[in-house]
């Protein structure tokens, strides 16, 4: 795999969005996805609940207007399947490439995966010291390290953790897995054969 | 050691293990909706790729089809477009598209299993969250993002890792006036919204083998608002009796090939959980949501609870929903004014929902839908509309005020031009009361089961269905037209 498409460590700043089960439909309303394409969702994302917050919400922050680094909390991007959602903090500002949290909702995990933004797990204790620290030192440069497993910045350094098979995948750049897939046609074919379902029961 | 249903089936549709440990999957059936699909259609023409398995590839328009004026082009220029692209991306590729022209549109979930698409033993994915639905089918079925129907699409396999099961049993017969959804909704109470995080649950006991297929798919959509991706029941006799006759459903000889792969895949009885949780049917009652999230409900006499019942780290969420919703502990839900009444999605917009509201309204014709409220009945596929329409249903709706809809998402998650305004409040048969979800940055959602909104619509309040229909004292008999009851 070419190097370009590893991901072992990403050094950014941070910007912290605090609260426990934010879903998808925060991240990006469903009304924003009448769309065929991607392109163009980065300034709607979290846009409902900027406008609630009239301007202080983290993302209209402008002393974090260079994160590429978002710190959650709990169950971080629950609900609805859409892709949309990790592509719009993928194109807002300079865009979105690693997210820690306490815990990810499977689909949204798995969604990040697929376009190589890295989520990793901490503890709420040490999100609370990172989501602080980027507040009162926003130019802080994060480091979210797949390999080592830790997220460290200014000084600092905290253990965090992704499962093995998506963490594999990111640091050996497989993570876009279309083409990994495909080398095995003839292993599809052979399962296929094998399910008499696949064959009309025959 | 026995297996379980999860395993046995993983195992058959296991390609290969893959360099990161995950497992490349093939996938019986995929069913595809126009929002998350366009991009995943555009990197296979990037690609220069065709459709694996076209005939294991089936499209619907759901999301954004108006459920008034269908007359095309859309009202709705962002609707015609995506309109257009499912169109010509299922034409291009050779998929079959269940369109409003073949009489046979409607919700994803709602389709799939009316065609007999969806079986037990298969995998079945969708880039739609709720593919869980089709666990009911004792399938696997799970939703997944755009990357990821492209993948499907150029390979018919998924690269996935593993779940853990959890065995949800639920025994006992449910009490007049509670449904599906109330189970669904109280399991999702007790185990939280990121409970089965990691995990597939397995929906077992005498509750859910009492139920029909409607009532499963509605407990196994919603496994997804509990965290789990993947919900099943095992397949058994009512499974295939729902089965058979329908459009893709084995015939003649297959018939009985295919009921013995189907047994086959049952979970042994000596199949070993990776955790147990087990709930009593006879002590459940109807639920409402209070707050922002599936897990925020109450039985419908109960009182909000207080910040100080949840720990420290989910405070500040209760908090927050106490704002949004504009509620304080202690009040009550009931009572409740409301504004709109969404009746329908994947969750109860079948033909079982519209029966049990119909049989609430169909002796009580002074009942009409309260001054002031909007009431949608929105059937989930264009069959169960026509079927509505024959057995009478959809004229007891108009006559009680009630306006009936084509079939479509509509506002479960207000992509078309069905959505609430500003702070309303809707009594909603739909998955989520997530902030937004229903079209207004600001409007408000209490979740329910569709006899519990239709009492809503008539009240103007949110009340308890059973004393409003008076199911307790007005029926003690079999199958009369006054309980809209199990019986």
């Amino acid at each position: 795999m070419s190097n370009e498409l590893k991901r072992v460590s990403i050094s950014a700043q941070a910007v912290p969005v605090r609260g426990n089960d934010i879903d998808t439909d925060r991240i990006i309303p469903a009304r924003f996805m009448r769309c065929v394409t991607f392109d163009g969702l980065g300034k709607y994302a979290f846009a409902d609940d900027r406008k609630s917050h009239k301007g202080t919400h983290p993302f209209d922050d402008k002393k974090f207007a260079d994160a590429q680094i978002l710190i959650g909390n709990r169950n971080f991007g629950c609900g609805s399947s859409r892709e949309h959602a990790p592509q719009a903090i993928a194109h807002w500002n300079k865009g979105i490439r690693a997210v820690v949290a306490e815990s990810f909702a499977e689909i949204f995990f798995g969604n990040c995966c697929a376009l190589g933004i890295p989520c990793v797990t901490a503890s709420e204790a040490d999100l609370q010291e990172m989501q602080s620290l980027a507040e009162s030192k926003p130019a802080t440069v994060f480091t979210v390290d797949i390999d080592k497993q830790t997220v460290s910045g200014d000084g600092k350094s905290w253990k965090v953790s992704i499962p093995a098979e998506p963490r594999a995948a990111l640091l050996e750049g497989n993570w876009n897995t279309t083409a990994q897939l495909r080398s095995a046609q003839k292993e599809i074919a052979q399962v296929a054969a094998s399910l008499p379902y696949f064959n009309g029961w025959k | 050691m026995g297996k379980t249903l999860y395993e046995k089936v993983f195992e058959r549709h296991t390609v290969r293990r893959l360099p990161s440990g995950q497992y490349q999957l093939l996938i019986g059936v995929q069913l595809i909706h126009e929002v998350t699909s366009p991009q995943a259609f555009g990197m296979l023409r990037d690609l220069g790729l065709k459709v694996a398995y076209p005939e294991r590839n089936f499209a619907v328009v759901d999301h954004i089809i108006p459920t008034d004026d269908r007359s095309r082009p859309y009202a709705d220029a962002n609707a015609e477009e995506m309109m257009q692209h499912i169109e010509k991306n299922s034409r291009d590729f050779g998929i079959r598209f269940f369109g409003p022209d073949t009489k046979d549109q409607g919700v994803i979930h709602i389709v799939g299993p009316e065609e007999g698409l969806v079986q037990p033993g298969m995998t079945v994915v969708a880039g739609d969250s709720h593919t869980a639905t089709h666990g009911a089918f004792g399938a696997i079925a799970f939703g997944i993002g755009t990357s990821q129907v492209g993948d499907v699409l150029a390979t018919q396999t998924l690269a996935v890792s593993k779940l853990k099961v959890r065995r949800v049993v639920c025994n006992g017969m449910l009490p007049r006036g509670v449904f599906a959804k109330d189970v669904i909704l109280h399991i999702i109470r007790k185990l939280g919204v990121n409970g089965g995080v990691g995990y597939a649950y397995e929906f077992a006991g005498s509750t859910f083998d009492d139920m029909s297929m409607d009532e499963r798919m509605t407990v196994c959509n919603m496994a997804i608002e509990g965290g789990a991706r993947v919900g099943y029941m095992l397949p058994d006799e009512t499974t295939y009796e729902y089965l058979k006759g329908r459009e893709y459903a084995p015939k003649g000889a297959a018939w009985d090939k295919a009921v013995e792969y189907w047994q086959s895949v049952r979970s042994d009885a000596d199949a070993k959980y990776d955790d147990e949780v087990v709930f009593d049917a006879t002590e459940m009652v109807p639920m409402v949501t209070w707050g922002i999230t599936p897990a925020m409900t109450i039985g419908i006499n109960e009182a909000i609870p207080s910040v100080n019942d949840f720990p420290a780290n989910e405070q500040a969420s209760v908090n927050e929903a106490y704002e949004y919703m504009g509620v304080k502990a202690g009040e009550f839900i009931r009572g409740t004014k409301i504004d709109v009444v969404f009746i329908g999605s994947c969750t109860n917009g079948r033909l079982s929902d519209f029966a049990a509201v119909a049989k609430m309204l169909r002796n009580r014709p002074f009942l009409k839908v309260a001054e002031g409220v909007k009431a949608l009945i929105v059937p989930g596929s264009m069959e169960i509309a026509r079927q509505i329409a024959t057995l009478g249903y959809a004229d007891i709706f108009r006559k009680a005020g009630f306006e009936v809809r084509e079939a479509g998402c509509s506002m479960c998650l207000a992509m078309n031009a069905d959505k609430l305004e500003g702070r309303q409040i809707c009594a909603s048969t739909s998955n989520r009361n997530f902030k937004g979800r229903q079209g207004s940055p600001t409007g408000r959602t209490i979740l329910m089961s569709p006899v519990m909104a239709a009492a809503a619509a008539c009240a103007g309040c949110v009340v308890d269905a059973r004393q409003y229909f008076n199911m307790r004292t007005a029926c003690s008999c079999f199958d009369c037209n006054l309980c809209g009851e199990r019986n």
